[in-house]
């Protein structure tokens, strides 16, 4: 018998409606876990690195954590995971809610979607009957308008559905996948469009078993409270109504300027009577008793559910109020539009107007206000409609498809990909290193465990480390020698960046939320979940024997394997740049010896590519194998 | 109200009931199903041996986009479909009437085992007597779930008293002999039924 998982994955072929229940090797599981872990190994071995993204062998993995659907609280998050149009790289995002227990009550740990289907389909699964069905009632339907119609069309009240909206099946490269409360981003809903796959819906009532029941019980049932009461875990910052870290620290308009002072009491109280208005409550994903979601209802749009730094972004990039924000969150959502880089997008093409490099025949009867324009670019955008068609390809490819000098205006790019507007003063080098050379993408799936400054009192900062569990020895060490405006050292920042990411990839291996866990520890050290505690969940849910230096091999094998995946696909070196304005102040040469170090560190060569003993070593000999065979070991 | 009694005989004819209660506040509900997902675990053989909330006694109905959110614990079972399903506005919103409804029915799949389509009913958790409170209670951190008990002292028309009345009117009737043979042929018959 398997425990926690299922032992077995959903193969879906769109292109010839073939479907089969595999069964999947444990060892795979011993070796990578599952989620972001197992389904890299999939991509490895299946989708070799000439295949086109929009091409029908490009594959889109949903995978249930590990530990989804146990009794461990907060472990609800799946994993998509295939590669990316925009970038021609590796694609990760997950998504909470309640997705991945319902598929794995299913009977699955994957749904591994390869081909396209010719016409638009969604997928039912109830437990072993599995149909490909006919989508086409339900094209330019909105997101969760979508769930809900399949939900009335099947009787099934209770099924679970993640879905694509209008952008996604017009193959935008910002779209989403959205479910309920949550949502997936950064390249994984355009694939699904491409795919023609509308939606999936998954109704599941089998057991999950557990290999160690009373003793995994025993630790569970406490971080109820434990995760409940731990005021530095969940999203603390979506139940805060005074806003002054978001639009004091982030930059407005297309990622330009910080606005300090905007701020003030009157415009709290303002906020707060709008954001009361309009919530309806807060929501949780399965089994947790943190509420980070708030279900929406503005006057003219449909219910929906906002989530983290999204209760702002828009509003930012447009220069206008939170008003505005709950509005087009309302028509966004239902499109299945990211609300991190859709923004940037948005504001980006104001400014190419502005500057006159988009005029009034790309952007005819253009509104006069920001807020028009916001409206009236997303309508484009979703459609593939004149401009909206090349704004759909995102801020870089579509700086150079529009050519005139608006490349100048991608400036919060990186490896093609839009970043969280930020815009800081001195470089930071342990953030210089997560940025440089993460794979995920958006900063915030990177950053997360070591804290973000130091506290400037040297007892207060005694007395944090003290209780610190979360943190192995030597953190404790570099963060007692940091003093505030100093720099960590090379060896302190190599290691931070190590630290951070190693927890996201046991996170996104295992299901459970980063704001648990991997997120969280910058803010207060105090995570329910860690490197230390989350062995003995692991092992009593799925019977392997983990301790903490055996889960950070395991999550090293999985960052390395993904590193492959884009070294195959020619990530080097000369890609691992932040955008050039993200400090005011860069120090070229100290970023050269950080990155030196950091990839020395890594057991990585100097152009970032795991070497041979690096990757013999954790057990990835197809790996370098492939790499000889390939002539990318220089 | 579907409620759990423990009764205590406190004195000849007196006795003392503890009225056990989940109070349901739908408002304080954010939809986590931490419930189900306790109840299936806790009632699992081996105890917490599997997780599964389609076998969950207690179940949140939900209806998202309705900003529906419902707690239900099982109750009894009736084997006839309802035949009204009205819908009721309370505070502005819009509930169907199996939101509340505990009976385990052929209407829906609610409160019935999956496997074999049995009824199931919650027990307040009372096969572990050192729990406290049930499971799905202590789990739910909102308080959407909260554990209420209350004792009622009752003067008790007891059941020994009714059937003492009754045998005594039947005996007068066909007289003491013929009452004990039938009830003699009774127990051969339905042996169960007088266990």
């Amino acid at each position: 018998m398997r425990y926690a998982e299922t032992g077995y994955n959903l193969e879906i072929d769109l292109s010839t409606g073939y479907i089969e229940r595999a069964e999947t090797d444990p060892e795979l599981t011993e070796s990578h876990l599952g989620g972001q872990g197992t389904a890299a190994k999939i991509l490895w071995d299946r989708v070799p690195p000439e295949a086109d993204p929009f091409s029908p062998e490009n594959l889109l993995i949903f995978s249930t954590g590990m530990l989804n659907g146990t009794p461990v609280p907060g472990a609800n998050r799946t994993s998509v995971d295939t590669f990316s149009p925009q970038t021609n790289r590796y694609s990760h995002s997950l998504f909470g809610g309640f997705f991945g227990p319902e598929l794995k009550h299913a009977g699955y740990d994957k749904i591994i979607i390869t081909g396209r289907a010719p016409d638009l389909v969604y997928l039912w699964i109830r437990n072993d009957t599995v149909e490909i069905r006919d989508a086409g009632h339900l094209s330019g339907l909105g997101a969760l308008e979508t769930a809900a119609r399949i939900k009335e069309e099947l009787k099934e009240p209770e099924t679970q559905v993640a879905a694509i909206g209008l952008a996604g099946e017009n193959r935008v490269f910002m779209a989403t996948i959205e479910h309920i409360n949550s949502s997936a981003s950064r390249g994984v809903g355009v694939v699904m469009g491409d795919k023609k796959l509308k939606a999936i819906a998954v109704r599941g009532t089998k057991d999950i078993n557990i290999a160690r029941p009373a003793e995994l019980f025993e630790i569970c049932h406490p971080m109820y409270k434990e995760i409940y009461d731990n005021p530095n875990c969940g999203d603390p910052m979506a139940h805060e109504d005074d806003e002054t870290f978001h639009v004091d620290n982030f930059a407005w308009g297309n990622a330009r300027e910080r606005r300090k002072g905007y701020w003030n009491k009157n415009r709290e109280a303002q906020w707060t009577r709008i954001t009361e208005d309009v919530r309806l409550r807060w929501t949780s994903c399965y089994n947790c008793p943190k509420d980070c979601h708030q279900a929406v209802s503005y006057k003219g749009r449909p219910v929906y559910f906002q989530k983290c730094f999204n209760k702002l972004t828009y509003a930012m990039a447009a220069y206008e109020e939170i008003d505005f924000n709950y509005d087009i969150l309302g028509a966004t959502q239902e499109y299945g539009l990211d609300g991190f880089s859709t923004p940037q997008v948005l504001a980006f093409a104001v400014e190419l107007y502005e500057a006159g490099i988009l005029t009034e025949e790309e952007l005819p009867e253009f509104p006069p206000d920001s807020a028009g324009r916001f409206f009236w670019l997303v309508e484009k955008i979703v459609r593939r409609e004149g401009i909206g068609d090349t704004l759909a390809n995102g801020v870089y490819h579509a700086a150079r498809q529009i050519g005139r000098g608006a490349e100048a205006y991608d400036h919060n790019s990186m490896k093609k990909f839009e970043q969280v507007p930020l815009k800081l003063g001195m470089i930071n080098y342990p953030y210089f290193l997560m940025y440089a050379t993460g794979e995920k993408m958006n900063i915030t799936q990177i950053e997360g465990s070591f804290p973000q400054i130091p506290i400037a009192d040297k007892q207060d900062r005694e007395k944090f480390v003290e209780g610190w569990e979360a943190a192995p020895e030597r953190f404790k060490k570099y963060y007692m020698a940091w003093e505030p405006r100093q720099h960590p050292s090379i060896e302190a920042s190599v290691n931070i960046c190590d630290w951070n990411e190693i927890m996201h990839y046991i996170d996104d291996a295992i299901g459970t939320c980063a704001f648990l866990s991997s997120f969280r520890g910058q803010f207060g050290g105090r995570t329910p979940y860690h490197l230390f505690n989350l062995p003995e969940f692991i092992s009593f849910a799925a019977g392997l024997d983990l301790d903490s230096d055996r889960l950070w091999e395991i999550a090293a094998r999985n960052r390395n394997l993904i590193r492959a995946l884009n070294v195959r696909r020619g990530l080097r070196r000369r890609d691992e740049k932040p955008p050039a304005d993200h400090w005011k102040k860069r120090d070229p040469e100290m970023e050269k010896k950080l990155l030196d170090a950091y990839y020395q560190f890594k057991g990585w060569n100097e152009d970032g590519i795991p070497t041979k003993e690096t990757l013999d070593k954790l057990g990835l000999g197809y790996v370098s194998d492939d790499f000889t065979q390939r002539g990318i070991f220089r | 109200m579907h409620k759990m009694k423990e009764t205590i005989v406190v004195a000849d004819g007196l006795t003392k009931k503890i009225v056990k209660d989940i109070h349901v506040n739908v408002d304080k509900c954010t939809g986590c199903r931490a419930c189900e997902l306790a109840c299936s675990t806790f009632h699992a053989r081996p105890k917490y041996g599997f997780t599964n909330p389609a076998r969950a006694r207690i179940r949140v109905i939900v209806d998202e986009l309705r900003d529906v959110f419902v707690p239900v614990r099982a109750g009894h079972y009736s084997p006839t479909e309802c035949p009204g399903r009205n819908a009721y506005t309370i505070n502005g919103k819009t509930y169907s009437e199996c939101s509340f409804c505990k009976m385990a029915c052929p209407s829906r799949g609610y409160f019935t085992e999956p496997d074999s389509g049995l009824p199931i009913q919650c027990d307040m958790c009372e096969s572990d007597l050192q729990l406290g409170e049930p499971m799905c209670v202590q789990v739910c951190r909102a308080d959407a779930l909260t554990y209420t008990e209350r004792e009622e002292v009752e003067v008790e028309a007891t059941a020994q008293k009714e059937l003492d009345a009754a045998l005594g009117r039947l005996a007068e009737k066909h007289g003491i002999q013929k009452i004990a043979e039938v009830v003699d042929q009774m127990s051969k018959k339905h042996p169960r039924r007088l266990g």
